[in-house]
């Protein structure tokens, strides 16, 4: 790698490292990103022109334009984002701590636990809204650790993880299937739809209170990302540039499961997205390692598009995550072979 | 990567057992087996004496019970026999030509082109019954392993991480589509359901004779591929250099797993964990010879998958559980002990 131009920032004992190709980036897709979301406040069984969805955000419009605007189509634009980004940097965080590109939240069956969660509340408890994020953020969790706990034996090692990962998420996807046979077909296809991920009915209660968790823990896992990209390198590597091994790692973990955890208690699994966008982001910033700035972007980036085309380009409204399976699927495919056959 | 990128030890490298112990595990796994199979003709929710059951066998009259037996449990016997022997061959050939101890004919894509398929058939085309889409099953099940064997080739041959690569996008790319049919049409959603949990419950026999020869090609396509396969656990160089065709013998072992892992699915749906753990077992029983893993995988399978199917009527009597459920919870424990004791061969 030759060398970079790096922009460095202190003030103090703080010093911020900017790169000056990440900071490009970013701004390129954050650019992207606001594209996508005057496109997705315009578009709907109501029309809107660009200039009355501008004007309408910055409050210059009353009446049914401001409602469509900014009840209607604003907050599921805005969690799009803000999950999105939560995700990535979910993934990101995961991909470094196993330094495997293929590991992701999903590994370590969070997705499964949560939404076996949320199944046993819909399905045999008939809970209400409340009880349903509950469940599902205790069911991930509690999957979350488990798995880390059965995969624990003198030390954690990313390849125990993962296959203790995909068993127990064996058993809880069977645990599903049996749940949704058993259940009305009525109840058992709304639990499918929660269970495929779908931003159908957010509403701002959700995205403030879900918005403000995930800013709180963007910021810890920020706060984290210098000793992270110091555990890239190995455990004896970062502990003698005076990381602290094992206390970092754990609150790694923690930050990137209750990342997932508050996106998928809102919205159910979305799936891929955080698979997919710290590959991307490494890419398109061209680092040796995981970075998690471009990754948030890329995530806001592919939940908005993919929500979008999920409502609008379907030809009947769908929810977000089936799309973000196909189009992550496919894009991670062209990635990954066209790295493969390089390698060959 | 770690996770692919696992390989097998070759044939010399562990201490296999002796030919007499392999020969009394074989006859040990053979009584096994037929015990397990008039266990299973024996056992249902309903209690029949073995006096009614032998004669429902040998002195056919209309009693209600003998119809029971011959009309359900024989045939759910003979069903979870066939398919229990297809995806445990299937399952010890996929992890020979991926070398990947993890691998599962579902990680080539067979559950997910199955699945697809049958979901087109019943939500697009209107299929109801399991004899028109069992059909579909084949059909994706093998449109979508020779699509993921062709995705997987690259200039220089086939490569064992990218062709499971290949499955799992092409599994998640058919997987989010299937879900988008099913969910926008009750119908599919609700004859997917059932299906997607994998049973050998109400299948008639009819669904099996046409099967039938399939598996049986499969079988001798196997057994043809087992000596050059062992050749191959080494590298392909080495294989190359004892007249082995690494490539040939891949697209034999690909297109034998693609008719067993077919034809099982077929009639049973997805079956979690059966081909992924019987090859295990049986090479921690015979070494890695891979002519004694495919035997013994052939007659462990199906133990499993009745002992499952068994299991299953017992638990919640008189309800059932379906066997692709029972054997995702005896398959994830085993798994994990395996994982964690690091006794998984060439884990």
């Amino acid at each position: 790698m030759t060398a970079r131009s790096v922009l460095v920032l202190r003030r103090r004992r703080v010093a911020v490292r900017l790169e000056w190709r990440s900071l490009l980036v970013c701004t390129v897709l954050a650019i992207a990103v606001m594209s996508v979301a005057v496109l997705a406040l315009m578009t709907g069984s109501y029309q809107l022109g660009p200039d009355q969805v501008v004007s309408a955000l910055a409050g210059g419009e009353t009446g049914l334009v401001h409602t469509i605007v900014v009840e209607w189509r604003l907050p599921r634009v805005t969690a799009a984002v803000v999950f999105g980004a939560a995700l990535g940097v979910s993934g990101a965080v995961f991909q470094s701590l196993l330094r495997n590109p293929l590991a992701d939240p999903g590994i370590i069956g969070f997705s499964q636990g949560s939404f076996t969660g949320a199944l046993i509340v819909i399905l045999v408890v008939n809970g209400t809204y409340l009880q349903l994020v509950g469940g599902a953020l205790v069911g991930g969790m509690a999957t979350a650790v488990v798995v880390y706990l059965l995969a624990y034996r003198r030390g954690m090692q990313g390849f125990r993880l993962i296959v203790v990962g995909i068993g127990v998420s064996a058993m809880l996807e069977s645990i599903n299937t049996w749940l949704i046979l058993k259940a009305d077909l009525e109840e058992a296809m709304a639990a499918a739809v929660w269970g495929a991920g779908s931003l159908n009915g957010v509403s701002w209660g959700q995205v403030v209170v879900g918005g403000a968790c995930i800013a709180v823990l963007l910021l810890l896992a920020a706060s984290l990302s210098r000793p992270m990209r110091q555990l890239e390198l190995g455990d004896a590597a970062a502990a003698s540039h005076g990381v602290r091994v094992s206390p970092t790692r754990l609150g790694l973990i923690v930050v990137g499961v209750a990342l997932t955890a508050t996106v998928t208690a809102a919205s159910g699994p979305i799936a891929f997205i955080s698979l997919v966008a710290p590959q991307i982001a490494r890419r398109l910033a061209r680092t040796a390692g995981i970075t998690l700035a471009p990754a948030a972007f890329v995530g806001a980036l592919l939940c908005l598009t993919a929500d979008y085309l999920a409502q609008h380009v379907a030809p009947t409204p769908l929810p977000v995550g089936l799309i973000t399976v196909i189009l992550g699927g496919g894009y991670l495919g062209w990635l990954l072979f066209g790295e493969a056959r390089r390698r060959l | 990567m770690t996770i692919l990128a696992q390989r097998h030890d070759g044939p010399d490298a562990t201490t296999a057992p002796g030919p007499r112990r392999r020969l009394l595990g074989l006859v040990t796994a053979l009584l096994v087996l037929s015990a397990l199979l008039v266990l299973s003709v024996m056992i249902g929710s309903t209690e029949i004496s073995p006096s009614v059951v032998w004669d429902a066998l040998f002195h056919p009259s209309a009693d209600i019970d003998q119809f029971a037996i011959r009309d359900y449990r024989l045939p759910r016997t003979l069903v979870g026999l066939a398919v229990g022997v297809a995806l445990g061959l299937s399952g010890a050939l996929i992890q020979a030509i991926t070398r990947n101890p993890l691998a599962d004919p579902g990680v080539l894509g067979v559950h997910a082109g199955a699945s697809f398929a049958v979901t087109v058939a019943v939500g697009v085309l209107g299929i109801t019954d399991i004899q028109g889409y069992m059909w579909f099953a084949f059909a994706g099940a093998l449109v979508v392993t020779l699509m993921v064997l062709a995705l997987g080739s690259t200039r220089q041959g086939q490569s064992p991480v990218v062709m499971v690569l290949a499955g799992v996008c092409v599994g998640a790319v058919l997987g989010g589509a299937r879900e988008a049919i099913q969910l926008t049409d009750p119908e599919a959603f609700d004859a997917m359901r059932s299906w997607n949990a994998g049973s050998i419950v109400g299948r008639p026999l009819d669904l099996l004779w046409p099967i039938l020869p399939l598996l049986a090609v499969a079988l001798v396509l196997a057994l043809v591929v087992s000596g050059p396969l062992n050749a191959m656990a080494l590298g392909d160089d080495l294989a190359t250099a004892q007249g082995v065709h690494p490539a040939r013998t891949r697209i034999l072992a690909v297109v034998a797993l693609t008719l067993l892992a077919g034809g099982a699915t077929a009639i049973a749906g997805p079956v979690a964990f059966v081909g992924l753990m019987v090859p295990h077992v049986a090479r921690w029983l015979v070494g890695p010879h891979q002519r004694w893993i495919f035997v013994y995988s052939i007659l462990l399978a199906p133990s499993l998958l009745l002992a499952s199917d068994i299991i299953g009527r017992i638990v919640m009597r008189p309800g059932e559980i379906p066997v692709g459920i029972v054997t995702a919870f005896i398959g994830a424990p085993v798994l994990i002990v395996l994982v964690r004791r690091n006794k998984a061969s060439g884990l």
